[in-house]
């Protein structure tokens, strides 16, 4: 079945949504976007801990979205902006979700895969140790990150992230994060 | 040499290096998606206090929200700091955090865990 980016969108607006974009990712926007709902979820979080847990998980995967959307060659079709991404935060019965959506390279699916397997299924002991691990010992990479972001969001929601990787063609899939707060 | 002082953003701490004093301090915010850029001149700045440096270093970091990117660079501070102590300086690290803030309080202790520099971990009541 081809992948339907409008329908895809609209599956990952459920819940009571707080923000939602689809476009071009841009380091302004992103920037744009964290102090809009810095605002905002001062307003609509009274817990003080709620909010400052899901701002930080936000800076987080926005970030990463940013760092990490691999673009698809001009010569696909017109229908994607350049460094398309896709975004929501909303509001759930338990609690918040922060979900973010980016095309991928499918040779690094495999990889990533393997890391949010193993970081799902470590306890919150094991995730703190892994976080200084990787954090004592691993030098910046040239996009200015440490390969801590999502070990970072893991450690904070206690491991509280969903994904799935959906085939576009035969070099790209389309990988959907969601990390519950 | 001459102290710093760098004002707050929305995405990075307000800085203030003395060096007569031996106080540093880092306040704020740190969000920015590359941090190096941020830190260097105040990695730099270490260096070339640790040459001559006062008798007591006394560093307080209080920061409201840091992202990954950061943590490394705040972690590149703190083993300039356990450079010093090794040195046979005095050096503490004052580290702050909002009540219930379980988050930053845990990210100090992570910090402690790793850096041979005494913590104070201090909890700022409203």
């Amino acid at each position: 079945m081809q992948f339907d980016i409008d329908q895809y969108y609209s599956s990952m607006n459920s819940g009571e949504v707080i923000l939602a974009y689809k476009g071009s990712i841009s380091s302004e926007l992103i920037t744009n976007v964290l102090e809009v709902l810095d605002a905002k979820l001062e307003d609509l979080i009274t817990q003080k801990r709620i909010k400052k847990k899901l701002y930080n998980v936000l800076v987080e995967s926005l970030q990463n979205l940013y760092h990490h959307i691999d673009d698809l060659p001009d010569k696909t079709d017109g229908k994607f902006d350049v460094h398309f991404g896709i975004f929501v935060i909303s509001q759930t019965q338990e609690g918040y979700k922060v979900s973010t959506g980016n095309f991928i390279q499918n040779d690094k699916i495999i990889p990533l895969r393997q890391k949010l397997e193993r970081i799902q299924s470590m306890s919150k002991e094991d995730l703190k140790r892994l976080y200084k691990d990787i954090l004592y010992n691993q030098d910046f990479t040239e996009k200015g990150g440490v390969g801590l972001g999502l070990v970072d969001m893991a450690k904070r929601t206690n491991g509280k992230l969903n994904y799935r990787f959906t085939d576009y063609n035969e070099d790209y899939s389309f990988f959907n994060l969601e990390v519950f707060i | 040499m001459e102290s710093i002082s760098i004002e707050g953003t929305t995405k990075t701490p307000s800085v203030k290096l003395n060096p007569e004093s031996g106080v540093i301090e880092i306040k704020g915010r740190s969000i920015p998606e590359n941090s190096i850029e941020f830190y260097r001149p105040i990695i730099e700045w270490l260096d070339e206090y640790a040459k001559n440096p006062n008798k007591n270093t006394t560093v307080n970091v209080q920061l409201e929200y840091f992202n990954t990117s950061s943590s490394k660079c705040i972690l590149d501070i703190f083993k300039k700091l356990e450079s010093l102590k090794k040195a046979r300086n005095e050096v503490k690290i004052n580290w702050y955090y909002e009540e219930d803030d379980e988050d930053m309080l845990e990210s100090g202790e992570d910090y402690e865990s790793i850096i041979r520099v005494p913590f104070k971990m201090i909890e700022i009541v409203d």
